[in-house]
């Protein structure tokens, strides 16, 4: 490994990946707010969740600030955790009402 | 890159490639052969002498056979399953270090595909994704069979690939590395004066274990071949395939196996170092042929490892007999991942301490325990039998 | 340059799968979209010189994440998804949502002022993994521990979840 600037950092400006990871973010609000499948639901927010990712790897290449690279580890923990849970939920609720569509769920209101 | 490096990496990558394959080609011949010998047949003799040109026959059969999909299937995915877990099975060879440098007009060039400085990452990340060609498979044969071959794959898999990446973890710490290269070259050092034997094995018995087990799973190679078992699920996730689609789950098998043969024998036993390597050096020639010699010598040997793997593959296939389901997730979860865990922690104090082959220690006190369950006397479940 | 038009190709790809893992309906589809989306992800973190993130995307998101969920989406043999119960006003309104929210996000980070590269003291080995290894256990040691802490909370509670009690029917 030769310690040289790798080439995307010199190339392409910041902003890019700024705009880059907005667009991946909002894609992921799209899908979090039209489709009704929970896992599909569940899968948007992962979008969004890598969009962040992304940002925070760019911006620590860009800056040569190893901490953004350790905050995306949390992130995918977080993440990790957070569809074992969520999983098992839909699985559950699949149990119950045979379907994963979340329009059915509202029989939660009490 | 200067043209001549570039020249030469490429050829190795296509030899790598072209061994690679033809290492799982005659792989299948080897099962045959092991299988007739283990059995107390002959195997296949008819094709060539020895039967030699057998792979060869099964590959016209296979691809003059009649291609058939299922009507109801997912036609695109059935398709992508076979190129899925061929892929993958091919991509994981480009790291390993399968000899040390050869010295080209001036230059060391690296008998390896890539040298990336994360390499065993690279392997796990590519083994990790075998599973979605037989889960893409089998779903989309749409046969209730090949569906619940590639759930029990799924399972399987991640189940252990767990253990097998806590094994992987003891023997990081101690090389201090993730770059396969790194690995290899540090088990060149002498041990107990003998050159080129300082082999992992000897320090990570457990890890080595734990890591076998793991890789037979993983391959889905017997006794842990659940997703295709023919007495519960006719032919599990390739149950609808004919022709070279279900040729390229088989032979993704058996590349598979050479490649975790390889991981297995650059991890643990040295890669491409052997035993009195130092005096092997001082007797060849000084300079850039004597170095290439050595570096052939070292290929050889690394092949002579990964070949005793693959023969140890079959010879486990065709001694032990296959496990329960519920037997291999208790195994998995309830015996590898703790014994994995413990390993690291072995490992961990006996690096404080400076005392590397701690973990000899868990295999002490295991063979103890087992002695000690031997020795006491039997609880029998059958009944008392009446004295006569 | 070269690496421009693979940068422009991977955004093109990302973007693209992203965009397919919303719209299309077959659940099995859309993860397949999402793991191609991971990959080009992955394949980004390796141009920004963050090789370990990239092994480690893939190991996690693709190698055990998504495998979750297409194992999920298998068990529970969800074919293709008919009901859509959403009307097409919710569809276009969430789409000028996201498109409104977009513009806002790019207009309001248009005037910031980024620092130009120092390429003095630019270190290129940010992303591997001494840095941090160093960085993750000496300074952020903690947060390390909270996580595992929280790894094992979630894996008691989705084993209690799953766990079927007696007379339950099984599917």
């Amino acid at each position: 490994m030769q310690p040289t600037i790798p080439d995307v950092v010199q190339t392409i400006p910041l902003p890019y990946y700024i705009w880059f990871a907005s667009a991946l973010f909002v894609i992921g609000i799209v899908g979090v707010l039209t489709r009704r499948n929970a896992i599909i639901i569940f899968m948007s927010v992962e979008v969004m969740l890598n969009a962040v990712n992304l940002l925070l790897v760019a911006f620590s290449a860009y800056r040569s600030d190893p901490a953004g690279q350790v905050f995306v580890f949390f992130i995918m923990a977080v993440a990790a955790a957070e569809v074992s849970v969520g999983l098992a939920i839909i699985v559950m609720i699949y149990r119950n009402i045979q379907s994963i569509d979340i329009g059915l769920l509202n029989r939660l209101k009490g | 890159m200067d043209s001549t490096v570039f020249i030469v990496r490429s050829i190795i990558i296509f030899v790598i490639f072209g061994i690679t394959l033809l290492i799982a080609t005659y792989s299948t011949y080897a099962e045959r052969k092991v299988a007739a010998f283990l059995q107390d047949r002959l195997g296949p003799n008819r094709a060539g002498p020895f039967g030699i040109w057998q792979p060869l026959a099964d590959a016209v059969k296979m691809f003059t056979k009649e291609e058939f999909i299922p009507a109801q299937a997912n036609k695109w995915l059935f398709i992508a399953g076979p190129c899925f877990a061929m892929l993958t099975a091919l991509m994981a060879s480009a790291v390993i270090p399968f000899g040390d440098t050869v010295q080209y007009e001036g230059q060391f060039i690296a008998v390896q595909g890539i040298d990336i400085n994360i390499g065993i990452l690279w392997i796990f990340g590519i083994v990790s994704l075998g599973v979605y060609g037989v889960m893409i498979g089998g779903w989309a044969s749409n046969n209730k069979f090949s569906l619940l071959g590639a759930i029990r794959a799924a399972s399987q898999n991640i189940s252990y690939e767990l253990a097998m990446g806590l094994s992987i973890i003891a023997i990081l710490m101690m090389s201090g590395s993730l770059s396969l290269r790194d690995m290899v070259n540090q088990q060149a050092t002498p041990f107990l004066g003998v050159s080129g034997l300082n082999w992992n094995i000897f320090y990570q018995p457990v890890g080595f274990i734990i890591f076998l087990t793991c890789a037979f799973a993983e391959c889905n190679r017997t006794p842990f071949d659940l997703p295709e078992c023919e007495t519960e699920l006719v032919g599990g996730y390739h149950t609808e395939y004919s022709s070279m689609k279900l040729g390229f789950y088989l032979f993704a098998e058996y590349i598979n196996m050479f490649v975790s043969s390889a991981v297995i024998s650059a991890l643990y036993f040295g890669g491409f170092n052997f035993p009195g390597q130092a005096w092997v050096a001082s007797l060849l020639p000084a300079g850039a042929l004597g170095h290439n010699l050595l570096t052939s010598i070292g290929v050889v040997v690394f092949f002579g490892k990964i070949f005793f793997f693959i023969f140890f593959y079959m010879w486990v296939r065709w001694t032990l007999p296959r496990f329960r389901y519920d037997q291999l997730m208790n195994l998995g979860w309830k015996t590898l991942i703790p014994l994995a865990i413990l390993n690291i922690v072995v490992t961990g104090a006996g690096l404080l301490f400076d005392f590397k082959p701690a973990t000899w220690l868990i295999v002490i006190f295991v063979v103890v325990l087992a002695v000690i369950s031997a020795a006491q006397p039997r609880k029998t479940m059958r009944p008392q039998q009446s004295t006569v | 340059m070269n690496v421009n038009y693979i940068w422009y190709f991977l955004t093109f790809l990302t973007l693209v799968s992203a965009i397919m893992v919303v719209v299309v309906r077959n659940p099995i589809h859309s993860v397949l979209y999402l793991i191609l989306t991971f990959f080009c992800i992955s394949a980004h973190y390796v141009l920004l010189n963050a090789q370990f993130l990239a092994a480690v995307n893939v190991i996690v998101y693709a190698g055990a994440i998504m495998v979750l969920f297409l194992f999920v989406i298998m068990f529970l043999n969800l074919r293709e998804y008919t009901a859509e119960s959403k009307t097409n006003l919710v569809k276009l309104g969430a789409a000028v949502l996201g498109g409104v929210l977009l513009v806002i996000i790019v207009a309001a980070l248009r005037s910031m002022q980024i620092e130009p590269l120092n390429k003095a003291t630019y270190n290129s080995q940010v992303g591997m993994v001494e840095s941090l290894g160093k960085v993750l256990f000496r300074d952020y040691l903690l947060p390390f521990e909270l996580i595992t802490v929280l790894f094992f909370v979630a894996m008691v509670g989705a084993v209690m979840l799953g766990k079927r009690e007696t007379g339950e029917r099984n599917f």
